[in-house]
Parts: structure tokens; sequence; C-alpha cells
């Protein structure tokens, strides 16, 4: 059977949409992916969702689908994303009303059925160790990460677009080689073949030369306009890893294996919905500029569980930032943070947790001590998660307060607040969740 | 030498776990990468990490390690106070290792 041609279209909710449109026009693509979603976006989409019942999807997809959908519609090119955030129906619609716009002919499907809020109060959370229903009014969401399932069946009845909300992100990927090979749904080493393409493909420039260059050691040509990757997958799920002509960035088995293992544990267990697949033997071979064949994937049988993320609000954040340079830098930094940190502990017991460090010296590295720093400038960074927004706003107004009030030569003040929508994550019998697919808003396929 | 000079590396996050792989240039160097950069050292290095909470897997074919290591993210990073709440830039710290 011929070759499908999957590509990337965005691998974070903020992703360059040029590139998407270039592999649309030129990339003779089967399929486009835009994978949008991160672990705390549902969350916070949710929360838009109850503030306005039309609310809650991706804020970028009209800017995408307008962007790709002629050449796309042109070429024949079908789309899968996880836009529909936490309401799938409503990006259905207004993909519907751009399709219409456009003058374009096309059938949009919406994937409902990741919502489990009503389903996990008594699961117990992997972080805590408690049910989800302590968390009581704090609780917003619960969206369990779906397979293929739906995405396969609205693919299967046609339809030209396809929008889920929180579905696991190879299977966004693998579902279009599902629907195109006719692959079992027990055949586990396609299906961890087909993860294996899904996972290399989900987070687009990553693994084209973007998030890679090291200058003098890992040169990057062209990193500016970096391309987007496509895969040329093979019936048995054997696959090319490949990018347009003329595009930045580069493909090579580097590139590549540091993408395998891009958020991976072990590497012979990556749990899925529908598969455990298996990384451990995988084998990459430059066979062409800018194309690298994967080979040696695997799988086993799916554990039955899904994964749930479960929003919550968790408090607000506050945090505030000065510099200070030259002789005696780190002195004074110190001395700020000391200042600082005496000026909130009257605040008391509305300070849950706090963090003060200075960037340039010890703030994402800290504990990897470098000898004796002596560097030419400092920025304090104050941080501390609070009971209220008053108590937030407290933080950024001390650090500013050391303009006046502070050791010499501070300078540069940032401030900021915002609640904390924190995430943590639960399992639940996949065989609780219910998967519909509706290719007419309301009305299921 | 450091790590630097022989392997690149690259880190992920899921909730409070990091990992990080640690992949050699050149196959020659990969004896070397394989009987040094131990689950020990890299936890040593780290600093304030236990021993037991990294684990190391192997990917010989791929002259690849991958580290992962629990409880390194201050609570991950949808809570975490850190300014890099990923731990993006633990990839880079681990590459200066003395081999």
């Amino acid at each position: 059977m011929s070759v499908v041609r999957i590509g990337t279209g965005a691998g974070f909710q903020g992703d360059r949409i040029a590139p998407a449109v270039d592999l649309a026009e030129r990339g003779e693509l089967d399929f486009l992916v835009f994978e949008c979603l991160a672990e705390r976006t549902i969350a916070l989409a949710q929360q838009a969702r109850l503030a306005d019942p039309a609310a809650g999807f991706d804020p970028l997809l009209e800017r995408r689908m307008r962007a790709v959908l002629p050449a796309c519609a042109r070429n024949g090119t079908r789309i899968v994303t996880n836009m529909g955030a936490a309401n799938p129906r409503a990006a259905a619609e207004r993909t519907r009303s751009v399709v219409r716009e456009l003058g374009l002919s096309l059938t949009v499907a919406a994937v409902i059925g990741d919502d489990v809020l009503h389903l996990v109060g008594d699961c117990i959370l992997a972080e805590t160790g408690a049910p989800a229903r302590a968390l009581k009014d704090r609780l917003i969401s619960a969206n369990a990460y779906i397979g293929v399932a739906g995405i396969v069946e609205a693919l299967d009845a046609g339809a030209d677009i396809v929008i889920c909300g929180r579905a696991s992100d190879p299977a966004l990927f693998l579902a279009p080689l599902v629907h195109r090979f006719g692959w079992a749904m027990d055949d586990w080493e396609r299906l961890g073949r087909g993860t294996l393409v899904g996972h290399l493909l989900e987070c687009s420039a990553q693994i084209t030369g973007g998030y890679f260059a090291d200058p003098g050691v890992k040169d990057v040509p062209n990193l500016a306009e970096v391309g987007f990757p496509l895969a040329e997958v093979s019936e048995d799920g054997t696959a090319v890893i490949t990018k347009l002509p003329g595009t930045g960035g580069m493909v090579t088995r580097a590139t590549c294996t540091e993408q395998l293992l891009y958020e991976i544990h072990d590497p012979v267990r990556y749990m899925q919905p529908d598969v455990v697949a298996d990384f451990s033997k995988v084998e990459l071979d430059e066979i062409g500029p800018d194309r690298v064949r994967v080979t040696g994937g695997s799988g086993q049988p799916a554990s039955g569980q899904l994964k749930v993320s479960v929003g919550y609000r968790d408090g607000w954040r506050g945090e505030g930032q000065i510099s200070y340079a030259g002789a005696n830098c780190v002195a004074r930094g110190r001395l700020a943070a000391d200042l600082v940190h005496q000026r909130l502990a009257e605040l008391g017991d509305r300070i849950l947790e706090e963090r003060a460090e200075l960037i340039g010296l010890d703030a994402v590295a800290p504990a990897v001590a470098r000898g004796a720093a002596d560097p030419a400038e400092v920025r304090l960074r104050v941080a501390a998660r609070c009971a209220d927004a008053e108590t937030a706003e407290r933080v950024g107004e001390e650090v500013e307060g050391l303009y006046l009030c502070g050791p010499a030569g501070g300078g540069g003040v940032s401030r900021a607040s915002r609640e904390i929508i924190a995430v943590v994550s639960t399992l639940i019998p996949a065989a609780s969740v219910s998967v519909r697919v509706e290719l007419t808003e309301g009305v299921d396929a | 030498m450091k790590l630097h000079e022989i392997a690149h590396a690259r880190t992920g996050d899921k909730g409070d776990t990091s990992n990080i792989s640690v992949i050699a240039y050149r196959v020659e160097d990969w004896p070397l990468i394989e009987r040094e950069v131990t689950a020990e050292r890299v936890a040593r290095h780290m600093g304030g990490v236990s021993p037991a909470d990294v684990t190391r897997y192997a990917l010989p074919q791929l002259h690849a390690l991958n580290f992962v290591i629990r409880g390194a993210l201050t609570g991950g990073v949808t809570r975490s106070l850190a300014l890099d709440a990923h731990g993006k830039c633990l990839a880079s710290v681990l590459l200066e290792m003395e081999i």
C-alpha cells in the first residue's frame, strides 16, 4: 500500500503559523496535525468556558484555520487537532463558519467525551494520595487523555477536519494511520510504531533543528526559517522523518534522538491510551539529506487505564524582580532578598511558599556550585505562593519598595501576580469513558 | 573534559519528574559515557538529588542514555515557583559534568 504523508502544523499553542501553511501548500500531505494543548492549557480553557459557554477552545483556532484551509482543501489534506480544548463542539462550530466564509465545502467533526469531571470524585490523585473530591470547590477540570477511537470514527465517516479536546498527543497522529491503513486495535507492534511517529512529530520543530542549536558544537542552518516536520509512513508503521526543501533547520540522527527521548521515562513502556509503546529498540538511519528512517518501534497491550489531568485552584502567585550590577552586586542582591523576606514575614501563613534567587548566579541551576562566582550583574527574583490575590500583590510591592528603601543601586523592577491553576493526575478505567463524534452540531455521527 | 565536548542532551518534564537524555556525538565515545555517567554521578552532579530518585535507561544502538529524576521540579510546571519551572535548563547543567 502507498505511503501516508503526515505533517505537523503546530507543536504547542503559540507555535508559528507560516510553517504550517508551507506544509499545507507544498507538502503533498494526506494529513496535517495541530497539537496545541499543554497540561495546564485545558484547565485554563475550562475556566474560560465557565465564564462564557461559547468559549474554552484555542484562541488561535480561527487564525490557524483561515491560514491553512484554502491549501488543505485544494490538496485534499485532512486536519486533526486538539484545538477544541475544553469546548470541541464550539470549536467545530467556529471552524464551520470559517469554512463557509472561505467558500469551501469541508466536513468538520467534533470529538466529545474527554471531560470526565463527573467521574473522578473518588479517583486517587497520584501526587497527594487523596481522592479528587478532597479538592472541593477548588476543583476546576478533569480531562482524560483519550485514544484514537473517536478521531478514527470521524475520519471513517468522512470528516475533513477533526477537532478534539484532551487526547494523547501521539494519538492525534496515530489515528490517521489507523484510519488509512486499517490497523487492528490489537496490532500492538503497528500501534507502537504509529505512536513512535506521533511522538517524534508532536513537538513540531523540535525534530527539525529547533531547540537543538548549541553554537560551535551543534550548529543549525537557517534556524530563523526552521521548517516543520513531516513523516512518510509505510503500512508496516516504519517511517521517514523529513522536512520541506528550502526550509531552515535539519533532520538528522541527532535531532531525532533528542526528540525520541523527550519526555520519555522507561523507553520500554511509553504509556498510551491504546498501546504501551516500546521505543527501546528504535533505529534511526540517515538515508539522505534531511531524511531519517525510523524502524524498530514496538508495543504491548494497553493498560486499560487512561491518565486524567485534574486542574484546581492552588492559591495566588506573586513575583518581583530587581537588578544589581558592578562591585559587590551579589552581596547587595542577597541583602535585598533578606529584606524582602523579613517584610513578607509579617503576612504569616498567608504566604504558603516562598523562594528567592539571584538570576545570573543560582536561579535555574541552584544546586550546581561553579566556585567563587563574580558575575557582572545579578537580578533578584522573589516568588511566593499566597493564599489570596492581595498577598500576592504584596510580593511585587515589597520588591518595588527596594527602590528607595533597599540596598544601593537597585534598578529595573518588574512585578506580576496571577492565580495558580495547578494540574495533578489520576487514572480512570478506559471503559468508563464514552467518546462521541458529532459531524453536525449536536448530532452524533 | 566536560561531558559537553562529547555528548548532547535534552530535558523533558512530566509533572514533578524531569528526564534528561545524554547522547554521544560519536560512537567511539559511547563506552566512556556508558561507564562514567552513572545514575549516582548524575545525582551528585545535579545536587540536592538523592541517587534513589534517579533511574538510568540505556539505548546502546543510539549511543544514548536517559535519566529520569523524580521530584526534581519542585512540584511541576503548573505550581512550581521556579524561574525555569519545566527544568528546561537542566540538560545543559548536566553537560558540565567532568569526566
